[in-house]
């Protein structure tokens, strides 16, 4: 392989991966617009998406329908950890929300474990074939779904969030909660409909990566991490910066592993969180994170 | 409590840690004893980050293995007295915790938290890859004993005495801290940080600074964890056990030096007993690792119903 080859092949897979954490980081976007709440479970929505699609496929439905099903039932559930748990808390301060959501990470994780065991699954690619040569690059089929499915979640969000009425009032939770009460918003039915959401993107990240991952009960901390970490870089209020952080993410962490080496590849999501916090209180950063309590 | 009452109940506890290890016939009971108190330093440390500074540090496994690791390698690899070592990796401890802390306590809250979580992270990969120095995955053998006066302390008694009295020591010393000018000055920071900044205080160098102690306290208990195992590899460091000592602060109740304590025998129980228990209510699987869905039930409904910990309960009832 020449070293265009290699770096086309980098490229590639790492654009695949972080449209995934790109599906992940918006989660978590949505829910600290509205809620200011880091949502450490987000990681486990993937997860159970992933384990889900398992489950759905090995009991005879094909890919779309079991898709479908997965994402329902992962977005409910997260709606039902906002009532259950969350929603008591909301005017706890922000370390202790963080602190159950961390604990209902862990529960889930292991809820997952006593479900589905340690062993991975692997989960058919939605299309069977072998892989597809782009400009130098081996692409797996699976790629292709990846990344048709996380553009059609963007459109849709993005439809959503600037054509619909449900999707304005998201917005006007996040830019000034009491002033969008004052306009007659259900704040409370807001933080619901952004777990909801949350979870749903998760799930979707979990479904079209498994093919290409494998699905085990303890991925949900990693990808949850990376997303939030892409979060971080496009600004964490900003779902357009989400997506750009998640793909940024993505290939330099496909780089990293490909030319420096792969036992570090998933330590490179933790230094550029590490750089971004320095370079925060350098003052150099462009946009301003706001991960503060307020 | 009072400074008084503070003094009767570490003299009672030391007297019973004293006592205890003498009439404990099992090994297995002693090793649960040390790792209490092992837990209760490192979860001590954390509650000083996390109720008197109102922070949390979701990687403070990172200088619990620094401790470990700088203490273990001076002493395995280069021959170094363990003694000297260990306080070697207790500076090293609290350095890194200030290096760390330096640019990032300018800013507060949930920063801090991410980049704790990250900085620990790293630092488990750092031990996994590095093996020419760590012993990579596999981990490094033969650290030696620590030794008192010729006498080896490298039974589960011996260390069961010296693990609790270095708990005692740091539960006086804690104790003695937040009584302080400096503790009065980080509980203000923890009820409202701009009324504390008004008052004059220097919120960011108070909280470097306990980040710092806190550091240096948790690769004291990391060290002694080496001394005593002989035998270290990552995997006891990483992002779980930093998630579990964050448990046991706060089952204990975060503002409460005793209830740290008290977090971390509760931990270390609560594992032993689902080890004892789930083998008979389930077949599948491995039981160790249903504790974690425990733990994160329990994590969830303390937040939720008794957000003090335990020892907000003691307080009620009192």
């Amino acid at each position: 392989m020449t070293l265009g080859e290699q770096l086309a092949q980098y490229l590639a897979s790492g654009l695949v991966v972080g449209g995934a954490y790109a599906l992940i980081g918006l989660g978590f976007v949505i829910v600290y617009s509205v809620t200011r709440i880091i949502n450490f479970a987000q990681g486990e929505f993937v997860m159970l998406g992933a384990l889900g699609m398992v489950t759905g496929t090995g009991l005879g439905l094909g890919p779309l329908p079991a898709f479908v099903l997965v994402v329902a039932a992962v977005a409910a559930l997260a709606a039902a950890l906002e009532r259950v748990a969350v929603h008591p808390l909301r005017r706890a301060p922000a370390l202790a929300v963080l602190i159950l959501t961390i604990g209902a990470s862990i529960a889930l994780r292991g809820g997952a474990l006593v479900v589905w065991g340690t062993d991975p699954f692997a989960l058919a690619p939605f299309s069977a074939g072998p892989p597809v040569a782009l400009l130098g690059a081996l692409v797996v089929r699976q790629a292709f779904w990846v990344v048709a499915v996380a553009a059609l979640v963007f459109a849709l969000l993005w439809f959503f969030f600037t054509r619909t009425y449900a999707g304005t009032a998201v917005r006007a939770c996040a830019v000034n909660p009491r002033a969008a009460r004052l306009m007659g918003i259900r704040v409370d039915g807001m933080s619901l409909l952004a777990f909801a959401l949350s979870g749903a993107l998760g799930a979707t990240a979990g479904a079209v990566i498994a093919p290409i991952t494998y699905a085990t009960y303890d991925m949900g901390l990693m990808l949850g991490l990376k997303g939030f970490v892409a979060a971080v870089l496009g600004g964490l209020v900003s779902p357009p910066g989400a997506i750009a952080g998640g793909i940024l993410l993505g290939v330099l962490e496909a780089f990293a592993a490909g030319l420096v080496s792969s036992g570090y590849k998933d330590a490179v999501a933790f230094v550029i969180l590490i750089a971004l916090c320095l370079v925060q209180v350098a003052g150099w950063l462009p946009w301003r994170v706001p991960v503060e309590e307020g | 409590m009072s400074a008084r009452e503070r003094w009767v109940l570490l003299l009672a506890v030391g007297l019973a840690a004293a006592v205890v290890p003498w009439t404990v016939r099992s090994t297995y009971v002693l090793s649960a004893l040390v790792f209490v108190a092992l837990n209760g330093i490192a979860a001590l440390a954390l509650s000083l980050v996390m109720g008197f500074a109102g922070q949390v540090s979701l990687g403070q496994a990172a200088f619990y293995a620094i401790g470990a690791y700088v203490s273990g390698v001076l002493t395995a690899s280069y021959g170094w007295n363990p003694w000297v070592a260990m306080a070697v990796a207790v500076a090293a401890g609290a350095l890194t915790a200030f290096l760390v802390g330096l640019p990032i306590f300018r800013l507060s809250g949930l920063l801090l938290a991410m980049a704790t979580l990250g900085f620990g992270i790293i630092l488990y990969y750092v031990l996994v890859n590095w093996a020419s120095v760590t012993g990579g995955p596999s981990g490094l053998t033969g650290i030696p004993p620590l030794a008192i006066g010729g006498v080896q302390l490298d039974s589960d008694r011996r260390m069961a005495w010296l693990a609790w009295g270095a708990l005692l020591l740091v539960l006086g010393l804690a104790g003695n801290l937040v009584d302080s000018r400096v503790g009065r000055a980080l509980r203000a920071i923890h009820g409202s940080e701009p009324a504390a900044e008004a008052a004059g205080v220097d919120t960011a160098r108070y909280k470097l600074g306990v980040f710092a102690v806190a550091g240096g306290v948790t690769a004291l208990a990391g060290a002694l964890y080496a001394h005593y195992l002989k035998f270290i590899n990552p995997s006891p460091f990483g992002f779980a056990f930093s998630i579990e000592l964050v448990v046991m602060v706060v089952l204990g109740g975060v503002a409460s030096l005793w209830g740290a304590v008290l977090g971390a025998a509760l931990v270390v129980g609560l594992v032993e007993a689902l080890r004892a228990l789930l083998p008979l209510l389930t077949v599948s699987h491995g039981a160790a690792e249903y504790e974690i869905v425990v733990f994160g039930l329990l994590l969830m409904a303390f937040m939720i119903f008794l957000p003090g910990g335990l020892s907000a309960l003691g307080r009620r009832a009192a």
